[in-house]
């Protein structure tokens, strides 16, 4: 099976052809955020971090950042910085340049001259991006080319019952056909963790599970607090989630049931065919933004309550289980996997229209959020701004 | 009609998947294929559990065939089972000792 992608000279596969605006810090944010305004063809992000952080705080950030200018749905990138931030331009680029070999370009504000020559400076430059990557063609690009993020957001019972088991339909498929598939959210792992561990492809594995979830809930122990303080949310409770533990039960079933191949810390790049873990938050924005820094150039998402969660660099398919709230939030929602609950031997069927509507998506048909221009991006954090 | 669904069959809840008021059946099918009928003592909103059983304070409640918390009160068949009834216990699942 095929989809149409974007070659990169990286030799990976885009399904959009986006050039990226990339703000080092937050004290470049607007700049870009305006000069993206005047570019069509451009994206960029509120980036609230890249400066005045703890060093693993950077470090996680800098990661989304890279990963971001990385991910194969990217021509180019103009990385945009204030000048005096701890993210510093030569960091930033040689972390994109770690990652990647791709066009790139960069504007200082504090040497530009202040934000008015900044935003020229970068909209000159994306502008001549978007024009040259305005030649690429899609190509034939087999399905294994994919790397694809899976993650649920403002689950209700349904997602357990019907949305996350069809995303695990969608992942076994995927990886049968070569592909990565992306089982995210440590937190939503608290009390299922036992399940996902016999599914470790060896014991380092295995055992890394369980450290990940294990250093989670010790970062929340040592400030004093407790995941579930705000998890399950007041939205999951509502619809009939009653604790953590069920919730992760559902969740997981977005993994199907293949092996876990490997563990990756938050976005750091996807190396690895098959199911694979990133240890992400359960807050959507940044377990999305983590996947596709790691290089996912989707992301399927379930929802029972109804979100609207895009990204810049990557289209999130958004799926319910949840009938009332398809019918709601259709707006939002790209796919109605309620039939999963209402009509017996469902399953098959759905599981290769979802199929059909991710390749579509692939290759080029908007995700409802990216036609409504959802574009959210939360970034992990350890600890407070120093 | 069947208004609920059970997931394993060892769960001592079923999930409504259409709201059942009251007083009125819930019906639902076991993995294997058997119907099973209990009657709700209380409004069950849609997507929401209720025991199929007596569930003694203190009990698992199991819901996937595993643990997703604890009976915090004594819970009848056919009531609710929501935050009121389940407290939510971290269970010691590292199997490394």
């Amino acid at each position: 099976m095929e989809f149409l992608g974007y070659l990169r000279p990286d030799g990976r596969v885009g399904i959009r052809n986006h050039v990226f605006i990339l703000p080092a810090s937050v004290c470049a944010a607007d700049v870009s955020r305006i000069a993206a305004s005047q570019v069509q063809g451009a994206v960029t992000f509120h980036n609230q971090n890249g400066c005045s952080q703890v060093k693993a705080d950077q470090q996680l950030t800098m990661d989304v950042m890279a990963g971001y200018a990385a991910n194969p749905n990217v021509y180019g990138t103009v990385i945009v910085s204030l000048g005096c931030e701890n993210c510093q331009m030569d960091l930033v680029e040689a972390a994109v340049r770690e990652r990647t070999s791709k066009p790139l370009q960069k504007v200082i504000i504090q040497e530009a001259g202040g934000t008015i020559k900044a935003v020229e400076q970068v909209v000159r430059l994306a502008q001549e991006m978007v024009r040259q990557a305005g030649l690429l063609q899609r190509q034939p690009c087999p399905l294994s080319r994919l790397i694809v993020g899976t993650e649920c957001g403002g689950s209700d019972p349904t997602s357990g019952l019907a949305a996350n088991p069809l995303v695990g339909q969608l992942s076994d498929l995927l990886v049968d056909e070569g592909a990565a598939s992306i089982l995210s959210e440590t937190t939503e792992f608290i009390g299922a963790e036992h399940i996902l561990a016999k599914r470790a492809a060896n014991r380092e594995i295995h055992d890394r599970l369980f450290d990940i979830i294990h250093r989670y809930e010790k970062s929340l122990q040592l400030v004093g607090e407790e995941v579930r303080a705000g998890n399950p949310s007041p939205g999951n409770k509502a619809g009939g989630i009653t604790t953590l533990e069920e919730k992760s039960l559902g969740c997981i079933h977005k993994g199907g049931h293949r092996p876990i191949m490997a563990v990756y810390d938050y976005a750091k790049q996807i190396e690895t065919t098959g199911l694979v873990v990133m240890d992400t938050p359960g807050n959507d924005p940044s377990s999305v933004a983590g996947m596709i820094a790691g290089g996912a150039q989707v992301v399927v998402f379930t929802t029972g309550r109804g979100t609207p969660t895009g990204n810049p660099i990557a289209p999130v398919i958004k799926i319910t289980g949840n009938k009332l709230t398809y019918a709601k939030m259709e707006d939002n929602i790209d796919f109605d996997a309620s039939p999963a609950i209402y009509e017996s031997g469902s399953m098959p069927r759905l599981t290769q229209e979802l199929l059909v509507e991710l390749i579509e998506i692939a290759n080029g048909k908007l995700s409802k959020a990216e036609a409504l221009g959802m574009v959210e991006t939360a970034i992990a954090r350890v600890c407070n701004y120093v | 009609m069947n208004n609920a669904m059970i997931i394993e069959p060892e769960d001592n809840v079923a999930v409504a998947i259409e709201p059942i008021p009251k007083g009125e059946a819930a019906c639902y099918v076991l993995p294997d294929g058997t119907p099973c009928r209990i009657t709700v003592i209380e409004n069950i909103t849609i997507y929401h559990k209720f025991a199929v059983h007596d569930i003694a304070k203190g009990e698992k409640i199991v819901k996937y065939g595993e643990h997703i918390g604890e009976a915090g009160a004594f819970i009848p068949a056919g009531a609710h089972v929501h935050e009121h009834n389940v407290i939510s216990v971290r269970e010691n699942l590292d199997d490394r000792g």
